[in-house]
């Protein structure tokens, strides 16, 4: 680690405490003078790690693309429908009785079918085409997806448990009076997609494949040049992508119930994207707790003021005001330029 | 090969490659090696002349394969790895079999560490951790200066190590030849001796043989055994590398030790070739 890492680090450890404060005490002041307003330090830390467990979950669905993005340059505008056609297919499974663990397990071997599909059908005929054709592609695959799922598995709207608590919580009791509220299903979710980017950072830098990913996604030539099969780099990419894409859909679908709107949820990938960097795993995870938390805190303290709910455009703004400073992202992958 | 060149050479060493009139064209339209032979002993450095664009880099992607990804096509002649036809093959089976390029500008992995980038080129052998790990330790004692870098992200070393990175990484293949792009680019005369000098030790030492394209003919004629000039996608001169250095127009085109003020080789040597292509 060098000094710069451990820079970043510690500008991470002092801005963010600082912003939130600033936002806190920010609100603390609207409120004051304006009676509409309610602000309680309780409360906003409440809709703050509400936010925060909702972003984890944004977090996954944009750790797809990224998957995807830094291998092979592709915006998969598919992994939405890949999210609702997981959700479908292990939801198809345990209602033919299996247990949940054996439904993913399958849905995690069918998911791979689907990787290897797409790589023979769509990628390798297209491979050297220009980039913008191979998204085209990707167009065809939702709508392909979408529509093979719900004639596989039927399109009403079906529910997905899997056991997750959904009791809320408190906790912090001696802190605040009468403690916080947490959703323990968000927890969970939580706890789950930190499981998820856990395993993919070793994956990615303790293996072979995950090295051989890494080369791939620098310099595919030179990877190619030492023997590296892109062919087989892009099936391992678009599995991870679709077990990636099937736990999105488990945590998502246990939640709202799978149904068509699963796809739209990559729509809030983006701002995520936009903010994170295309290329970078963490970038995925940060951007999805600013784009989650950020959004909750807009609705319900500057939600009122605006008269209205702003949920659904305020990420989309923040997005694009940060495009303005720095379209690379946040972490987007630095051009590392010799002096 | 004539009477007299088999009297110089009594004991004719087998051949690991040969590659026999091959014509390339890119995007279905661009004739770019217009039949292009040329032969490596095994155990041997054989050089690959010429000025820009006349087609060393096509030639070594011909054979590494590489030409399928840029869209060019080899339509005519065939290429021999130790006596098999590999036209068809992917650079993967390719280095599978023993033949890996390091291509012109070094192209090494720059987010990743010099390191992690060595152990890419150990991506094709099935031998296990504890062999990788000791050709690793053989590549740090040709490079020592890659050990002292084996940290640091192959983006921010100096071009000198980024070469030696991309030979090393080739070196990790176990490779039995090697095809090497340009590796003088860019670099100071010292460094471009130092580079010379580990490739005629690995020669001599591991037996890899070499295949290494080159506009600093000065360099590669003193390090190569033999040599080919190619000109506009032809081969237009070939000979033992010694001979090569002492031939007039060699010395005048490619030397730079001019005399008089002829433009191009090919305004003197025509009758060379056209004696050459119709023999
Ligand atoms: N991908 C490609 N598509 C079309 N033409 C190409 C392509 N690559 C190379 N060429 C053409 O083929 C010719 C030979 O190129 P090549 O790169 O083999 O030359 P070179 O001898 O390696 O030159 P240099 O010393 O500059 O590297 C050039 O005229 C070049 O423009
Ligand atoms: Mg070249």
């Amino acid at each position: 680690m060098n000094a710069s890492a451990i820079r970043n680090i510690g500008g991470w450890a002092i801005g963010v405490p600082l912003v939130i404060a600033l936002l806190g005490f920010a609100f603390q002041g609207l409120a004051s003078f304006n009676s509409s307003f309610f602000f309680a330090w309780p409360y906003f830390i409440e809709v703050l790690i509400a936010g925060l467990l909702q972003g984890v979950m944004y977090s996954l669905v944009a750790l797809g693309f990224v998957l995807i993005f830094k291998a092979s340059g592709i915006f998969n505008f598919a992994q939405g429908s890949m999210v609702l056609f997981a959700a479908l297919t292990m939801v198809g499974f345990i209602e033919m009785g299996l247990h949940w663990t054996i439904a993913f397990a399958i849905t995690a071997v069918v998911m791979a079918l689907v990787a290897v599909g797409i790589e023979r059908l769509v990628l390798r005929p297209l491979v050297n085409q220009p980039h913008i054709i191979l998204f085209m592609s990707t167009i065809g695959i939702f709508y392909f997806l979408d529509g093979f799922g719900q004639t596989l598995w039927g399109s009403d709207i079906k529910v997905l448990d899997i056991g997750i608590p959904k009791t809320p919580m408190f906790v912090g009791k001696g802190m605040f009076e009468g403690g916080l509220l947490i959703n323990s299903f968000d927890l969970v979710a939580a706890f789950v997609g930190a499981a998820l980017v856990i395993a993919l950072a070793v994956f990615f830098h303790y293996t072979r494949i995950g090295r051989a990913l890494r080369a791939v996604a620098d310099d595919h030539q030179a990877a190619m040049s030492i023997g590296i099969p892109l062919k087989t780099i892009w099936v391992v990419v678009w599995t991870a992508a679709g077990v990636v894409a099937l736990v999105a859909g488990i945590m998502w679908g246990s939640k709202a119930g799978v149904q068509f709107s699963l796809a739209l949820i990559a729509l809030k990938a983006l701002p995520v994207l936009i903010l994170g960097g295309f290329t970078s795993i963490p970038g995925a995870i940060v951007g999805g707790l600013i784009i989650g938390s950020s959004e909750q805190l807009a609705e319900v303290f500057l939600g009122p003021l605006f008269g209205g709910a702003i949920q659904d455009w305020f990420a989309y703004m923040l997005a694009l005001v940060f495009l303005l400073f720095r379209p690379q992202g946040l972490f987007g992958e630095k051009i590392i330029e010799r002096i | 090969m004539t009477e007299a060149a088999a009297a110089l050479n009594p004991a004719p060493s087998k051949l690991i490659l040969t590659v026999n009139n091959i014509e390339v064209i890119y995007d279905h339209v661009i004739l770019v090696l217009k039949g292009v032979s040329l032969e490596v002993p095994e155990g041997g450095i054989v050089a690959l002349l010429g000025a820009n664009g006349a087609g060393k880099s096509t030639t070594l992607k011909s054979i590494s394969n590489l030409l399928r990804a840029e869209r060019g096509e080899v339509t005519k002649g065939s290429i021999h790895f130790e006596g098999n036809q590999v036209d068809r093959l992917t650079p993967n089976d390719l280095v599978k079999q023993g033949v890996v390029q390091v291509m012109e500008g070094r192209h090494c992995f720059e987010h990743l560490t010099i390191e992690d980038n060595l152990l890419t080129g150990a991506y094709t052998r099935k031998d296990g951790r504890t062999a990788v790990q000791q050709d690793l330790d053989m590549v740090y004692n040709y490079f020592p200066r890659l050990r002292e870098r084996r940290l640091s992200l192959a983006g921010y070393t100096s071009g000198g190590e980024q070469q030696m990175c991309a030979i090393g990484r080739a070196l990790m293949s176990r490779p039995k030849m090697i095809l090497l792009d340009e590796p003088s680019m860019g670099l100071a005369p010292q460094l471009v001796e130092e580079i010379f000098e580990i490739v005629k030790k690995l020669n001599e030492t591991e037996g890899v043989s070499f295949l290494l394209a080159e506009q600093n003919t000065n360099v590669a004629l003193r390090y190569a055994d033999y040599g080919y000039i190619l000109e506009n996608g032809r081969v237009v001169l070939d000979g033992e590398a010694a001979t090569l250095r002492d031939n007039e127009d060699v010395k005048e085109f490619y030397l730079g030790v001019s005399s008089a003020g002829r433009k191009s080789f090919r305004d003197v040597k025509h009758y060379k070739r056209r004696k050459r292509w119709l023999a």
